[in-house]
């Protein structure tokens, strides 16, 4: 019986460059799973981001273009307005689509742009080397808040997909988490509606999913789960924040 | 036969790009470009065409590069402080090959520099403000009428080199007002099946992007974009020149400051010297070659722009040292009257001579 089979929308031969444990390879998994399941490798252009988000390209076998550090949701309006056939969706870290970005992702969504939209939240610059960022979690230590972060200096960290949900032209806005299977099911549920409210023509589609970066976490993979467990979720509850679809799907 | 009709500059502009097939127009207000985006919300709505009022210029660009890369003619329209926002996307966008139209009606600067027109962004577009090397397709429209002839042609030219494309305007070109005729858009369409995004339909999916997997591929890449960039240069750089083959003196502008020479040439023919006028169309391309080869028997250049001295450095390199260049200019503002020029003129003329 097969149990594992790499996914059409996968490129042949592909290897993954990211750190071992980090949740990037479940997500890109997820995604192109999800891509063969709804026939849309064929339709689809992605638009990739800056950061380790950005190898996305590397691994899935669809049209994509890179966008400038955290202009991925206007490239993405772009190629969604020039061609309304296409299934256009982008792949973004938290500090490209919520720090630096903040002003496309959130008028992509009040313009209700129908696209879709994917957040890696892993509280910190990975590809940098871990340092502070619009998620990083108060008391957390990074290589620009090495005494962790305190709100009188460093202000506090951006709740994303309720951000998101705030937005008129949202149609589905959720938060998943990748450290149990029973997440990860979920987690390809969230993003199934994501990509189907698209198709649809109903509107802006997002999901922020909360991801560990062991490497500058300096944590084993196991040690980085139990910490979006233990302080990441409690921080970011996971949840469906916006669905103007009738039947909700309770993430 | 079309008809002339009395437009304004903004407006020819954005009819022109209309006509040449622009399918998608994303643009943030900034005086005084306004009336481009004006007039195309409403008229690329009746058209079915795409339009976005972008959150910001950083956005604006960045959906044309988005729109572009599908192969779908885009376009946005700026000025100066706000095309400055936008030189990211266009390093970007030459790296990718990707043909983005860009308009810059150009204000006064530094900064916010206020809504007097100049022309202090010759550097900016002709060097470019991004990282790394590059160079855009740049043309300088100097009536109502080439501002539709070029935006034509801005369209043309970076679907045919896969090249950011800007059309340098200045304030006073995009307000004023003067006859010009709409002829059919005369250039042929370019396949772009080839690269444009599409969706990976019974092919391997591509990537457009910046980033090379090695510092060899990446020094190859580089060097192709030169290799283009030679190519351009060799085919498609344009300039006027009137009354050069028996002149003395040359005057040499750009964009609209090309009127106030014409007419200070005449002047100063009148006057008994022997004046001509050259004027690049391309500033990138830059005619660097034909001002050389005149640069044999031209014994003095004389540059008139409104920055602080910009073109005049390119007129320098051109001549290589072989004949006098001289400077009239003033940085923003009132445009340097036919009488300012042709007294300049005579000021560098040593008493005694003529």
């Amino acid at each position: 019986m097969q149990v594992f089979k790499i996914p059409d929308s996968m490129k042949k031969g592909f290897k993954y460059t990211f750190c071992p444990g980090c949740d990037h390879g479940i997500a890109v998994r997820l995604v192109a799973e999800l891509l063969d399941e709804m026939n849309l490798k064929e339709k689809s252009i992605l638009v990739a981001s800056i950061g380790c988000s950005v190898f996305l390209y590397d691994f899935l076998d669809v049209d994509s273009i890179e966008a400038p550090h955290g202009r991925a949701m206007a490239e993405a309006t772009g190629v969604k307005r020039a061609r309304p056939d296409k299934f256009v969706f982008t792949y973004q870290g938290d500090g490209d689509f919520a720090s630096i970005g903040l002003a496309e992702s959130t008028h992509a969504a009040l313009r209700g742009e129908n696209l879709s939209g994917i957040c890696i939240n892993n509280t910190t610059y990975g590809m940098t080397g871990g340092q502070h960022g619009p998620t990083t979690l108060i008391g957390q230590k990074t290589t620009t808040s090495p005494m962790g972060r305190f709100a009188e200096t460093y202000g506090y960290p951006i709740k994303i997909a309720e951000h998101i949900a705030l937005c008129k032209g949202t149609a589905y806005s959720a938060r998943v988490a990748l450290d149990t299977v029973a997440h990860i099911n979920q987690a390809k549920k969230a993003l199934k509606k994501a990509f189907q409210v698209q198709l649809d023509g109903l509107g802006y589609g997002f999901v922020e999913i909360l991801s560990t970066c062991p490497t500058n976490w300096k944590m084993t993979p196991d040690q980085a789960h139990e910490r979006v467990k233990n302080e990441m979720i409690p921080e970011f509850p996971l949840g469906v924040f916006k669905d103007v679809t009738e039947n909700i799907d309770k993430v | 036969m079309a008809e002339k009709e009395l437009l304004k500059g903004n407006y020819a502009i954005a009819e022109a790009a209309v006509r040449a097939g622009c399918e998608c127009y994303f643009g943030y207000p900034i005086t005084p470009q306004t009336e481009i985006g004006e007039y195309l919300s409403q008229r690329m709505y009746d058209l079915g065409r795409g339009y976005v009022c972008a959150e910001s210029e950083l956005a604006a660009i960045n959906m044309v590069l988005g729109a572009a890369s599908t192969g779908a003619k885009a376009m946005t329209s700026s000025s100066s402080c706000a095309v400055a926002l936008m030189q990211e996307a266009l390093s970007y966008a030459c790296s990718d090959e990707v043909p983005v139209v860009l308009v810059n009606v150009m204000r006064a600067g530094p900064g916010l520099g206020y809504i007097y027109p100049a022309q202090g962004d010759y550097t900016q577009a002709v060097y470019g403000g991004g990282n790394g090397d590059y160079k855009m397709i740049v043309l300088a429209p100097s009536t109502v009428q080439e501002c539709i002839d070029l935006t034509y042609k801005a369209f043309y030219l970076s679907q045919k080199y896969r090249n950011p494309t800007m059309v340098l305007a200045d304030g006073l070109l995009g307000q004023m007002m003067e006859p010009a005729v709409f002829s059919k858009y005369p250039y042929p369409e370019i396949d772009n099946s080839n690269w444009a995004l599409t969706g990976a339909k019974g092919r391997e999916g591509r990537k457009i992007c910046s980033v090379a997997p090695s510092e060899e591929k990446q020094i190859e890449h580089i060097n192709n974009l030169f290799k283009k960039y030679e190519l351009i240069a060799e085919n498609e750089t344009e300039w006027e020149e009137i009354g050069t083959e028996d002149a003395d003196i040359v005057l040499v502008a750009f964009g609209s400051m090309t009127r106030n020479i014409k007419a200070a040439a005449k002047v100063l023919r009148g006057q008994g010297l022997k004046v001509g006028m050259f004027r690049p169309i391309t500033l990138s391309p830059f005619p660097s070659g034909r001002l050389n080869e005149l640069s044999n028997h031209v014994k003095k250049f004389v540059v008139v722009e409104m920055n602080m001295g910009q073109m005049v450095n390119d007129v320098k390199l051109a001549v290589n040292g072989k004949t006098d260049v001289e400077l009239i200019n003033r940085s923003v503002g009132q445009w340097l009257s036919v009488e300012e020029i042709v007294d300049g003129v005579n000021k560098f003329i040593p008493a005694g001579v003529n």
